[in-house]
């Protein structure tokens, strides 16, 4: 048995009147792949903000390591972090925001410029935030999250905005970090992307997890071979209980 | 907070607004000072114009920085960085960049212009005044996401203590004209911290007597050195109060 990095409990978050996040239990083992699943709006990137510290939850505990994460800052040493949409200083240069980064972490020596030099943003040091299109950014983002060699890794919707050779350099890092023990957490609405890359499913929807097994058991359930026919099964199957 | 405060203060440098200000405060006084033979005079036109000037521009140029910075914060905070550190990296970036504009534009020339034993007192009341409302100005952005009822907070704040306040204590002397107000006034003087630096400045400039009694008696309070030391702690506690609350709430904020 595999100790546990990220333990989540009990959380609970609403902003106003919507509850986002309703009394959310969840275990990431360390070493593992997690794929998050689920509709717009059912909590995903919410719940990876509360694990970043960025949203405040109402009720509940995280734990990183074994140590609570409120009135902590230091385990944000031990995750890369890739948000949904990037958003940088317009009129900072991509170089800069690099070196800000370095600078302000500089006790931590392990360096990973892999992504950098694979899609070759070293080239185009002197573009500014603000000129870059989406998908630049999000390589940006993505080596940034890689940057630091971190143990833990969350990607919010990774892949969208790449275009092809992005997207395969993107996956072959994480698959090769994966295989160095890194536990990941991965967001995406492109099942067969998820399908390669991790080995877990949580399921969200409504702010409630609805399914968190393995990817091989929730196949052998529905009896579908594809990610994305056993999620569509399983949804369907959601639905109607709802209905019931 | 040094190293982060360090990209802060260079994103000031960059956009050039701080230049603008500095500018402006430089002319104001350069023309206050050769349009009048008597540099008193000059001394008391100018400190309306700081009064209304520098806690405006204090509080509209922070406002606006902290909306524009949302990329940066956001950026920070991903990364294993202190809430309050970037807080107070933010708060004293800000303030020591518009402190700079004031100490060029105003100081500098009063120094090498006219010299008096005021001057000491109107600096310093500048500068407090600045940091004041620095610190409201986060009060201000700390309280909504949306930058334009941010900026509407700040300017609300700034017209509340140059114009509305100043109509309320006016109307309370005047309606409880009969009584004593002096010790009423002057607490009613300290909850604003614009009327207490006009104050302080006022009695140094010696100008009390146009204040009648209760000027007699502020002359009597704010002259002592005791009176110095309750003006410029309360300015202090404008700063830290509206400071404090700001920090409190942004480290719980959803970002």
């Amino acid at each position: 048995m595999r100790s546990s990095m990220i333990t989540i409990s009990d959380l609970s978050k609403r902003f106003g009147r919507l509850e986002v996040l309703k009394s959310i239990q969840l275990d990431f083992s360390a070493g593992k792949s997690y794929a998050m699943i689920g509709p717009n709006g059912s909590g995903k990137t919410t719940l990876i903000k509360c694990i970043l510290g960025m949203v405040m939850a109402d009720k509940g505990e995280i734990t990183v390591d074994g140590k609570s994460i409120a009135n902590d800052w230091t385990y944000r040493n031990r995750i890369g972090y890739m948000p949904q949409i990037g958003r940088y200083p317009d009129q900072m240069k991509i170089g800069q925001i690099f070196d800000m980064i370095r600078d302000l972490r500089q006790d931590q020596a392990q360096i990973d410029e892999d992504l950098i030099k694979e899609f070759k943003l070293d080239r185009m040091k002197d573009k500014r935030m603000r000129t870059l299109s989406g998908g630049t950014r999000q390589k940006v983002s993505a080596s940034l999250a890689f940057l630091f060699d971190p143990p833990i890794l969350i990607l919010d919707e990774p892949t969208a905005g790449l275009d092809p050779i992005a997207v395969e350099a993107l996956k072959e890092k994480i698959l090769s970090e994966k295989s160095k023990d890194k536990t990941f957490l991965i967001t995406s609405h492109i099942m067969s992307d998820l399908d390669e890359l991790s080995s877990q499913l949580v399921y969200l929807e409504e702010g409630k997890m609805l399914f968190n097994d393995t990817i091989d058991s929730l196949k052998e359930e529905t009896g579908e071979s594809k990610l994305g026919r056993a999620v569509a099964t399983i949804m369907k199957r959601n639905l109607k209980e709802m209905e019931a | 907070m040094i190293r982060i405060a360090k990209y802060v203060l260079y994103d000031i440098v960059r956009n050039r607004f701080i230049l603008l200000y500095t500018l402006l405060l430089l002319t104001v006084t350069l023309s206050m000072y050769s349009l009048d033979s008597d540099p008193g005079k000059s001394t008391l036109s100018l400190l309306n114009i700081i009064l209304l000037v520098v806690p405006l521009v204090s509080i509209i140029f922070t406002t606006i920085h902290f909306f524009n910075s949302y990329e940066f914060i956001e950026l920070l905070l991903s990364q294993p960085v202190n809430r309050k550190t970037i807080f107070f990296a933010e708060f004293l970036s800000i303030a020591f960049a518009l402190s700079c504009a004031f100490l060029i534009g105003v100081a500098l020339p009063m120094v090498i212009l006219n010299f008096n034993s005021s001057t000491p007192y109107l600096i310093m009341a500048g500068l407090l005044l600045t940091f004041v409302f620095v610190a409201l100005a986060f009060g201000a952005s700390v309280s909504t996401r949306d930058k334009a009822k941010g900026i509407g907070v700040a300017l609300l704040f700034w017209f509340y203590f140059t114009l509305i306040y100043d109509g309320f204590v006016l109307y309370v002397i005047y309606s409880f004209s009969d009584y004593p107000l002096e010790k009423v006034t002057l607490l009613l003087v300290s909850l604003n911290p614009i009327d207490l630096a006009r104050i302080i400045i006022l009695l140094k400039l010696d100008l009390s007597a146009l204040m009648g009694y209760t000027g007699a008696f502020y002359k009597h309070f704010f002259g002592s050195s005791m009176g110095i030391a309750y003006s410029f702690s309360f300015l202090i506690l404008w700063t830290l109060v509206p400071l404090m609350l700001a920090m409190r709430r942004f480290v719980h904020k959803d970002i």
